[in-house]
C-alpha cells in the first residue's frame, strides 16, 4: 500500500483503446496484477474508441469496466469520457495507461505516489528525466523540446515530456478535464491548461517500452500537422486562460 | 443605348435567378434547409435579381467607387461573400463536432449505466427465486 488512501478513496485506471486487439487483454491483466499485489483500490476502465477490430469482443470477456463509444472521437475524446466517468463516480484519482502496452504497469506506483501523498495535482511519467528505456524517435524528441520551450514561455513551468500520456490526475484535475479536454493530440495542450489554472504538475522518471502492437497515431507525414495543430491549440488555450487580463473559468 | 449586357443574357440571368430562388424556397418548405442558412442565399438572389433588372446599376456603382472595370466589382463582392459564408460554415461545423463529442460521451456513459442496471436487476431476480412469498 502506498501513500495515504482513506478507505473510501478509489483510483481509476483509464485505458484508451483503438484497434488494440493484440495487447488490450495483456494491459488489463498487468493492471489487475499490480492491483492485487499492492492491494490497491484500483478499478480498470477501458474506453473503446469505436475500434474496427475485435477489441470490443475481447473487452466483453475481460473482467473490467468498459465503455464503448458509438463514434470514433480520437484519443482526447476517449480520455475525456474516462475522466467524466471518474468524476461522476467519485474516484479520487485517475491514471491514464495506454492500451498499446507502452506504459508498463509495474511503474504505476511511482507515478501514483506523488498524487496520493498530495504533492501534486497532475503527475506525469516522463521518459527523459532518466535516459532509460524507449526514448522515441529523434524527430519526436525535437518536437518535445519545442513544446518544453513553449511551455516555459507561457506558463513558466518546465515539463520535460509533455507528450507522455502516462499521467495521474487528482480530483482537481479531474474536475477540469471532465469539463474541458482537447480532442486531438491532447497531452501538451492539457498541460498548458493545467498550468494556467494553477494546478501543481510534477514529473517522475519512468521507463517506457516501445509499443507492443498496433500503429502509432503519429506518422512522419502527420507530424507537421501535429506541430501546427498543437501549437495553435496551446496558443489559444493560453489566450483563453492566461492569468492576467480578462480571466475566464473553464 | 450601349447596353452593359445584351438583352438575351439579361433574360437568361433573370430566369436563372428566379429558378434558383424557387429552389431555395422549396428546400426551406420541405425542411431540408434551415432558415438561418437560407437567409444568405435569399439575399444573394435578391442582389442578383436587382442587377439583372437594373442593367446600368453595376456600372453606376462601380464608377461611383472608382472601379474602372465594372465586372471586377462583382467578383470582389462575390468572393467576399463566399469567404464569409465559408468561415460561417466552419464555425457551424466546429460547434457541431463539439456537440457530437458531448453526445457520444454521454451515450457511452448512459449505455454503461443501463448495462449495470440490467445486470443488477437480473442478479436480483435470480436471488429472489426461492424466496417467493405470496402477498
Amino acid at each position: 500500500m502506498i501513500g495515504e488512501l482513506t478507505s473510501n478513496q478509489r483510483i481509476l485506471a483509464i485505458v484508451p483503446c483503438y484497434n488494440e486487439q493484440d495487447c488490450i487483454a495483456g494491459v488489463v491483466e498487468d493492471l489487475h496484477g499490480i492491483r492485487d499485489r499492492n492491494n490497491l483500490p484500483l478499478d480498470v476502465l477501458v474506453v473503446n474508441d469505436c475500434s474496427r477490430d475485435r477489441s470490443a469482443d475481447i473487452l466483453r470477456q475481460l473482467d473490467c469496466l468498459h465503455l464503448n463509444l458509438p463514434v470514433n472521437l480520437g484519443i482526447g475524446g476517449a480520455m475525456q469520457t474516462g475522466y467524466k466517468y471518474a468524476h461522476k463516480h467519485g474516484y479520487s484519482y485517475a491514471i491514464q495507461v495506454d492500451g498499446d502496452g507502452q506504459h508498463p504497469a509495474d511503474q504505476l506506483k511511482q507515478v501514483l505516489e506523488p498524487a496520493l501523498t498530495g504533492r501534486a495535482d497532475v503527475v506525469i511519467g516522463s521518459r527523459y528525466l532518466e535516459k532509460k528505456g524507449f526514448q522515441s524517435s529523434a524527430i519526436r524528441r525535437v518536437g518535445i523540446r519545442y513544446f518544453q520551450y513553449l511551455n516555459r514561455l507561457l506558463t513558466g513551468q518546465t515539463v520535460r515530456d509533455s507528450t507522455s500520456g502516462f499521467r495521474v490526475f487528482n480530483r482537481n484535475a479531474l474536475e477540469l478535464a471532465s469539463r474541458y479536454y482537447p480532442d486531438e493530440y491532447p497531452e501538451p495542450e492539457a498541460i498548458i491548461l493545467f498550468g494556467l489554472q494553477n494546478l501543481r504538475i510534477l514529473e517522475v522518471p519512468v521507463e517506457m517500452r516501445d509499443r507492443q502492437g498496433g500503429v502509432s497515431s503519429i506518422n512522419a507525414l502527420k507530424s507537421v500537422y501535429y506541430m501546427i495543430k498543437v501549437t495553435l491549440g496551446i496558443l489559444s488555450a493560453y489566450l483563453r486562460y492566461r492569468p492576467y487580463g480578462k480571466r475566464r473559468s473553464v | 443605348m450601349e447596353n452593359v449586357v445584351p438583352f438575351k443574357i439579361q433574360l437568361i440571368s433573370i430566369i436563372g435567378t428566379v429558378l434558383f430562388m424557387v429552389y431555395i424556397i422549396r428546400l426551406i418548405v420541405r425542411g431540408r434547409l434551415r432558415e438561418e442558412y437560407a437567409i444568405i442565399w435569399i439575399i444573394c438572389t435578391l442582389v442578383l435579381l436587382t442587377l439583372s433588372f437594373w442593367r446600368r446599376g453595376l456600372e453606376t456603382i462601380a464608377l461611383e467607387l472608382g472601379v474602372y472595370y465594372p465586372p471586377s466589382l462583382l467578383f470582389l463582392f462575390a468572393i467576399g461573400a463566399i469567404v464569409c459564408f465559408l468561415v460561417h460554415l466552419s464555425v457551424v461545423n466546429s460547434k457541431m463536432q463539439h456537440n457530437i463529442k458531448e453526445l457520444t460521451q454521454e451515450l457511452a456513459l448512459i449505455r454503461h449505466e443501463l448495462n449495470e442496471l440490467k445486470r443488477s436487476a437480473t442478479t436480483d431476480s435470480e436471488a429472489d427465486t426461492g424466496l417467493e412469498v405470496l402477498p
